[in-house]
């Protein structure tokens, strides 16, 4: 058992961890025909908290009241196994360490830069941009794009959409512009 | 009573899933960046591998018509595609080099402790409902 335990615990390689991703498409879909997605759980509980007539909320969230539970066990499936069965190491780039070093941040092996992202920090302009405009172009967009990485790039790039290939492709583009212009703007301030 | 004991296999599978996204390392800051930087090939690695099973199951459901638990035939409804899809696209792609998370990361990592990230889900949820608000204003 113990041996089991430290097997699951060292980093594992993207090519274990990868295809895993890929089979929660068909677990899904067997446990009840659900599409593979996390960002209409933001729709639904907008639905369910605050729907004020806009016609978007307004359908029948307990009808996908699964996707709620699902990311649930997300949280919860993710602080087990960060707490227990995680080295808690991650093998970054080393180039990148040196580069975030310039802005204070040294640990790579926090699921954040705790260092700058932090409780105290977030009431100042970088902590709001990394928190609360970070948090609302990914909220935004992702509703927009009608999905995000799992609805689109995992479930609909499996279904073979060419549509989430376009989306997938809008995050890309993204992303770069942002890592390389935005985000070190940012860490500056 | 009903509603949770015939949802609760979702919860299981959530569990799962946010354990294989720990052990996948998508949830951390610094993979994204990495990502973005071309560091590593650890998130293309991870993606790609992901959609090839994705694929590959999804193409054995078809042709062997796998039913679901249930008893019912398996049906996938493709997304309706509007140029919201590059508009919004490329905002959430901003969004997640910023915050180094996409919507699922987003639970996983205030599971794993950074209870900062709190502040970022709300701000997600609030921009979701701007989106319903503005919606029949924008291009799509």
């Amino acid at each position: 058992m113990n041996s089991l335990i430290e097997f699951i615990r060292q980093p594992w390689p993207w090519w274990v961890s990868g295809p895993l991703i890929g089979l929660m498409v068909p677990i899904l879909l067997i446990l009840g025909n659900k599409p593979f997605g996390v960002s209409s759980s933001m729709k639904h509980i907008c639905a369910m908290c605050l729907p004020a007539n806009i016609s978007f909320f307004n359908y029948d969230w307990k009808k996908e009241i699964w996707n709620l539970f699902f990311v649930t066990g997300i949280l919860l499936g993710a602080s087990i196994t960060w707490n227990w069965l995680s080295s808690q190491q991650i093998d970054i780039n080393p180039k990148l360490i040196s580069e975030l070093s310039k802005y204070g941040i040294s640990n790579p092996n926090n699921l954040v830069p705790a260092e700058q992202l932090n409780w105290q920090n977030l009431v100042t302009l970088k902590g709001i941009m990394m928190t609360v405009v970070g948090g609302f172009l990914v909220g935004f967009g992702t509703r927009y794009a009608d999905g995000c990485t799992s609805g689109h790039s995992i479930m609909g790039l499996s279904n073979l959409q060419g549509s989430s290939l376009v989306a997938t492709c809008s995050f890309m583009a993204g992303g770069f512009v942002s890592a390389n212009f935005i985000v070190p703007a940012i860490l500056k301030l | 009573m009903k509603v949770f004991f015939s949802n609760i296999k979702f919860l299981f599978a959530g569990m799962l899933f946010g354990a294989i996204l720990i052990k996948a390392e998508v949830i951390s800051w610094f993979r994204i960046q990495e990502m973005f930087h071309l560091q590593s090939f650890h998130m293309y690695g991870v993606i790609g591998s992901a959609v090839i099973v994705g694929m590959i199951s999804i193409q054995l459901i078809k042709r062997f018509k796998i039913r679901t638990v249930n008893n019912e035939a398996i049906k996938i409804i493709p997304k309706t595609y509007t140029r919201g899809f590059i508009y919004g696209g490329i905002i959430f792609g901003i969004g997640w080099a910023i915050t180094g998370a996409c919507p699922g990361p987003l639970f996983a990592q205030i599971g794993g402790g950074a209870t900062v990230v709190v502040v970022t889900l709300f701000s997600a949820i609030a921009g979701t409902w701007v989106y319903g608000y503005l919606k029949p204003k924008l291009p799509h």
